[in-house]
């Protein structure tokens, strides 16, 4: 067979099909080690809502527990934390929570399903930090106008007491709110939603 | 005896004649230790390139001897660390070499670069030389960050926990990309054993790869110089360029000796003072992870805190990202910003030696911000900087192709 009878076309059509099938071929062998990179079965069992005792909790107090391996809070908020609530709404964000990743039986400024408790995500909706409650009202070297909130270290996000974010800081939204529930007075099942509640 | 001095002689003669037939290792060897020529004119900043791969060697020497004891598992590890530090024989000194050689890869690394911004080795024909260098830095990165999580103390902790979630200011995609690089819906022990798989075998793998590229790019063009000069362009009648000498064995003296002044130093921090004052290894770190607590001051290792601080100057969680990614990745451009037709700086004009001034102190300056605990003072510096950084590439752009030069020479200077 002489050079002249080469089919060029055939050749390039051959090439093509062949790389084009190949690279299909990879794509589908990628889906496995790609998949492999997900939480395992393992990693989505562990979920279980958890149980917390709060009958020892004193005003003012902040409990930390995990649940899903987030850091959740539950501060027990004085009457002067409640009524203070609405003096910094000009500077918050989302004074309404309108755009909060949060259940919908949570509304208003106390955020929480009684006002004297708030439940609440911890981590910054920023990176992920935990931010430190500084209840103190007053002058801070981050704000000179504080009314009590939380302070993040890492990148200087700041929230009220009922997790709304401040204007002109990193953190884009309020921080989270778990669904929870009451058991009883001194119970708080995270994880699970009042009766009937959606 | 000066005969059997003469069959040695011959033996190993045979015996390299035995191996040349069947690999080319006198061949490549003339290739690119003997016949390589190199300018006669480098400097101190030509150390850069033959000592961080030193380090390179040594990192990965002690990494494989640190995973002999080490255990990849969030109940584990940080005690093995400390089994390490205490009850390993001279695992101490093994521990401290990989810590100390992390921090003087990116010392090297950084004045490896600014080398090329001074004498203008990222321009035409270099361009891919430069390429493959960001792309080793990028793997760096990504290695030290990697690593610095596996002891498994506060900062390993957090310092995971934000960059992860800088993946999920990525709108949509976001929320499920950081699962996925976590495995798990929070940093975990399948985060810790994923990210260990990767600091040993793959990013090291990566590195190895692009530095091959790297060598053999650099020994397709040759080196440049201080004066910027193509110095094949002027050959002697042997074929030879003029104001070349070959690489071995005047490089490779000169190189060693820039080993041993190297190694002084190292030893110094190594043996006096690893922690440098927490710049090397933060004293958070010396605490065992605990997820219920952010560290009071969060920051990362100093070689990444100029970025650090331009994601803590923009006040918004996705343009912080998209800025602190331009930043870095704007400088893989440089080749096609820098339009000046003169390469060193030697024969740029006072507008370069500002510009270039302005953008180094940005850098450093970021970078001690990115450290700092941030008042709203630092926060306004931090933008000032910020935009010197990104206005420098900008302005190089715009300025280096009128920008006033002065007549470049023929030959290389002393």
């Amino acid at each position: 067979m002489s050079s002249d009878d080469v089919n060029k076309g055939r050749r390039r059509f051959l090439v093509a099909t062949t790389s084009a099938v190949g690279a299909v071929g990879v794509g589908f062998a990628a889906i496995p080690f790609i998949q492999s990179w997900m939480p395992s079965a393992k990693a989505q069992a562990v979920g279980a809502p958890v149980e917390v005792n709060i009958s020892k909790l004193k005003e003012g107090q902040l409990l930390k527990v995990q649940w899903r391996g987030q850091t959740i809070g539950i501060l027990r908020r004085t009457d002067e934390m409640i009524s203070g609530l609405g003096k910094v709404d000009e500077v918050l964000v989302d004074p309404e929570s309108a755009n909060a990743d949060q259940p919908a039986y949570i509304h208003g400024e106390p955020r929480a399903l009684r006002p004297d408790y708030l439940v609440v995500n911890m981590h910054c909706t920023h990176l992920g930090c935990i931010p430190q409650m500084i209840p103190e009202v007053g002058p801070q070297p981050f704000d000179d106008h504080w009314n009590g909130g939380f302070y993040c270290p890492c990148h200087k996000s700041k929230f009220d007491l009922s997790g709304r974010v401040y204007k002109g800081v990193p953190a884009p939204t309020n921080l989270r709110i778990p669904p929870y529930s009451f058991l009883d007075d001194g119970t708080v099942m995270i994880g699970v939603s009042p009766q009937g509640a959606v | 005896m000066a005969k059997s001095a003469s069959s040695l002689a011959k033996r190993a003669g045979d015996l390299m004649n035995w191996l040349d037939d069947r690999l080319p290792v006198t061949s490549f060897w003339n290739a690119v230790m003997t016949g390589y020529q190199a300018p006669k004119n480098f400097n101190f900043w030509y150390y850069m390139g033959s000592l961080a791969l030193l380090v390179l060697v040594m990192q990965i020497l002690t990494g494989i001897f640190l995973t002999m004891h080490y255990k990849p598992s969030a109940a584990e590890a940080f005690a093995s660390v400390e089994y390490i530090m205490r009850d390993v024989d001279w695992g101490w000194l093994l521990r401290y070499m990989h810590s100390t050689g992390a921090s003087f890869f990116f010392i090297l690394i950084y004045l490896h670069m600014f080398r090329s911004l001074l004498y203008g080795s990222h321009q035409k024909p270099r361009e891919l030389l430069w390429v493959f260098g960001m792309f080793i830095y990028l793997a760096l990165m990504a290695e030290a960050f990697l690593g610095y999580v596996l002891p498994w103390g506060q900062m390993s902790y957090w310092g995971a926990q934000v960059i992860i979630n800088l993946f999920g200011a990525i709108p949509k995609i976001g929320e499920p990309l950081t699962q996925w690089i976590r495995g798990d819906y929070f940093i975990s022990d399948a985060t810790l054993n994923k990210f260990f798989a990767l600091h040993v075998i793959a990013v090291p793998l990566a590195i190895l790869g692009l530095v091959m590229l790297h060598l053999v790019a650099l020994r397709e063009n040759g080196s440049n110089n201080p004066d910027g000069i193509e110095i094949k362009a002027n050959k002697g009648p042997d074929g030879t360029p003029i104001d070349g000498i070959p690489f071995h064995p005047y490089y490779t003296v000169k190189d060693i000796f820039g080993v041993g002044m190297f190694l002084i130093l190292f030893s110094f921090i190594l043996f006096m003072w690893p922690e440098v004052g927490g710049l090397f290894l933060e004293a958070d770190n010396f605490i065992p992870a605990n997820p219920l607590v952010t560290p009071e001051h969060i920051k990362p290792v100093w070689y990444f805190t100029p970025y650090y601080a331009i994601l803590k100057a923009v006040p918004d969680k996705l343009m912080g990202v998209i800025m602190m990614g331009a930043s870095v990745t704007i400088l893989f451009f440089l080749p096609w910003l820098d339009r000046s037709p003169v390469k060193s700086i030697r024969y740029r004009g006072l507008w370069y030696k500002v510009l270039l001034g302005m953008f180094t102190i940005a850098f450093v300056r970021l970078g001690m911000l990115g450290m700092a605990a941030g008042t709203p003072a630092e926060t306004w510096e931090m933008r000032v900087w910020t935009l010197v950084y990104f206005m420098f590439f900008v302005l190089l752009y715009f300025m280096s192709p009128g920008g006033k030069t002065k007549p470049v020479p023929d030959r290389v200077t002393h």
